[in-house]
């Protein structure tokens, strides 16, 4: 009994004098990571060059770079240089499940800022801009979206552009045939098979998948942009003193010009696992989000009203 | 928990997100009882394959058996889906891809009606074993051909033991139908997830959806108690109440 009377004023002590101060200094993401010594980073399987596994299944990208510059930051923040970083896979249907409910703590794959993901998750400032094409074979002759009509097209679940492309059929009454695919790589080999004639994407994500092919130049990306996607690093909302630690390293890395580099390494030179270059110079709307750090998201249909 | 989104408006194709919910239903009793077909008719042939003394058969069946349960049936999935058009003649291929309607839905019929057979015919198999060899030897006594051995004395009997275990598999089909969504049947579960991706009303569409599971399995499991009453033979097991 006297030791568990000592303990418990051991226990009231530690809460007393540890407790409050350690809340008032730390609180939320910071605070887990904290506590756990572990900063678990979500990253994607076949978004490349933003998040993918290279041959040896280590996750790579441009995504995951600024995703590390991030966690240095935090490591700078927290003072705990040992931090573990850790690598958590996600989909495109599970991330933001996986970020809210705290398995994760940012996601670094090819997410799309929107309104619509604003009210369940935080996003840090843009760091790439895209938006949504459709890869074709070449054979097939469809030159547009227009020639879609009566054709079957391929997306992958829980994506942006699954909803620009819905909501275009709708308005110009194309009568699509849909058919869901659980992520990128099935969508496109649906496309390879011939099972679907076209796979609406974010257009980088095609050229990714397109260089990635067997025979490259069987496939051609095609169409104006139905939406503008703005890609940005998930973390969960309502976090402003994480946000803020995050937002920094970001736009730390866009002052400082680091930046280019790591957009060099992963868009304009030779990149694993193939050593492909898929010679994407910097876009206006890309160079204008470095110059003026923002976290506008776009709209829920893409270009057409809803 | 807030239910409301049902009858909002869905984001595509007209409806509310309710009529979402009862497409997913639709494909899922759809898929699993065209699956169901299947399964009971080669899972009968190849159960009673396995008993009889012709060897060839009995090999032939066991090789089925064994190949079809040990391989996952995400993997039969893809099979079916997407290797089966590559590998028969391009025609019947490019047909398969294109031509044949509901590609996604008779890929997830034969891939879970073939896997869920190599189960079916394991427990006819145990089902006919468990007669007591002295009434097939009596039967074949009385001058009653093998074919009719098994038609008027093992069947009737061997079926009537499995009915609690083929009960079981009848439910597991339903409930493995929904890995039909990774080849794009937009069965309750791929229903469940799209909703949840449009509304982020995750916990209650999944809630939703696993009511709706135990209700179908529910009603499966009294219609077969009473197929169960009806068929069993006084005297026999599963007669004790």
């Amino acid at each position: 009994m006297k030791y568990l009377a000592r303990c418990l004023v051991a226990l009231a002590a530690t809460a007393l004098f540890t407790g409050p101060a350690a809340a008032a200094e730390l609180t939320g993401t910071l605070k887990k990571i904290k506590d756990t010594g572990v900063i678990k980073i979500g990253h994607r399987d076949a978004s490349v060059p933003f998040s993918y596994l290279d041959d040896k299944q280590k996750p790579i990208g441009y995504g995951v770079d600024i995703c590390l510059k991030i966690a240095d930051k935090i490591k700078a923040e927290l003072k705990m240089p040992n931090l573990k970083v850790e690598f958590v896979p996600v989909t495109s249907q599970t991330r933001i499940p996986i970020l809210t409910g705290g398995n994760i703590d940012i996601e670094c794959g090819s997410t799309t800022n929107s309104v619509e993901r604003q009210k369940q998750v935080d996003f840090a400032p843009t760091y790439f801009v895209t938006g949504t094409k459709i890869i074709v074979k070449k054979s097939s002759g469809i030159k547009g979206y227009d020639d879609l009509k009566g054709k079957t097209v391929v997306f992958t679940q829980g994506t942006t552009n699954e909803r620009a492309m819905k909501a275009y059929n709708d308005a110009k009454k194309l009568d699509i045939k849909f058919i869901p695919s659980k992520d990128h790589a099935e969508s496109f080999l649906a496309v390879q098979t011939g099972r679907a004639a076209a796979f609406p994407m974010d257009d980088i994500l095609l050229y990714g998948l397109k260089a990635g092919a067997k025979n490259p130049d069987d496939f051609v990306v095609v169409g104006e942009f139905l939406s503008d996607d703005p890609y940005a690093i998930m973390m969960r909302r309502d976090d402003p003193a994480f946000k803020k630690v995050v937002d920094d390293a970001v736009k730390g890395i866009y002052k400082s010009g680091e930046i280019n580099k790591i957009y060099t390494k992963w868009f304009q030179s030779k990149i694993p696992p193939k050593g492909i270059n898929l010679n994407f110079p910097m876009s206006d709307g890309l160079k204008e989000a470095i110059k003026n750090p923002n976290n506008t998201g776009v709209g829920p249909c893409g270009k057409m009203k809803c | 928990m807030d239910f409301s989104f049902l009858s909002q408006p869905a984001f595509s194709g007209g409806g509310t997100y309710l009529d979402w919910v009862f497409v997913g239903i639709k494909w899922t009793v759809l898929v699993s009882l065209c699956a169901w077909v299947i399964a009971f008719t080669v899972g009968s042939v190849l159960g009673v394959l396995r008993t009889t003394p012709l060897r060839w058969a009995n090999g032939l069946a066991s090789a089925y058996v064994e190949l079809f349960r040990n391989i996952p049936l995400l993997v039969h999935m893809f099979i079916w889906y997407f290797v089966m058009p590559e590998i028969v003649p391009s025609a019947l291929g490019t047909w398969m891809k294109q031509g044949m309607p509901m590609p996604e839905f008779w890929s997830a019929v034969f891939a879970l009606g073939f896997y869920t057979a190599s189960r079916v015919a394991e427990q006819v198999r145990s089902g006919i074993q468990s007669i007591p060899k002295g009434q097939t030897n009596a039967a074949l006594a009385t001058g009653l051909t093998l074919p009719q051995t098994y038609r008027h004395v093992l069947l009737p009997m061997g079926y009537r033991i499995v009915i609690p275990p083929l009960t079981s598999e009848f439910l597991t089909i339903f409930k493995n139908s929904s890995v039909a969504l990774t080849i794009g049947v937009l069965e309750l579960t791929a229903q469940a997830r799209t909703i949840s991706e449009y509304t982020f009303r995750t916990f209650e569409i999944f809630t939703l959806a696993t009511v709706v599971y135990v209700l179908i399995t529910l009603l499966v499991t009294v219609a077969m108690q009473v197929v169960e009453k009806r068929l069993r033979v006084p005297g026999y097991i599963g007669t004790g109440k």
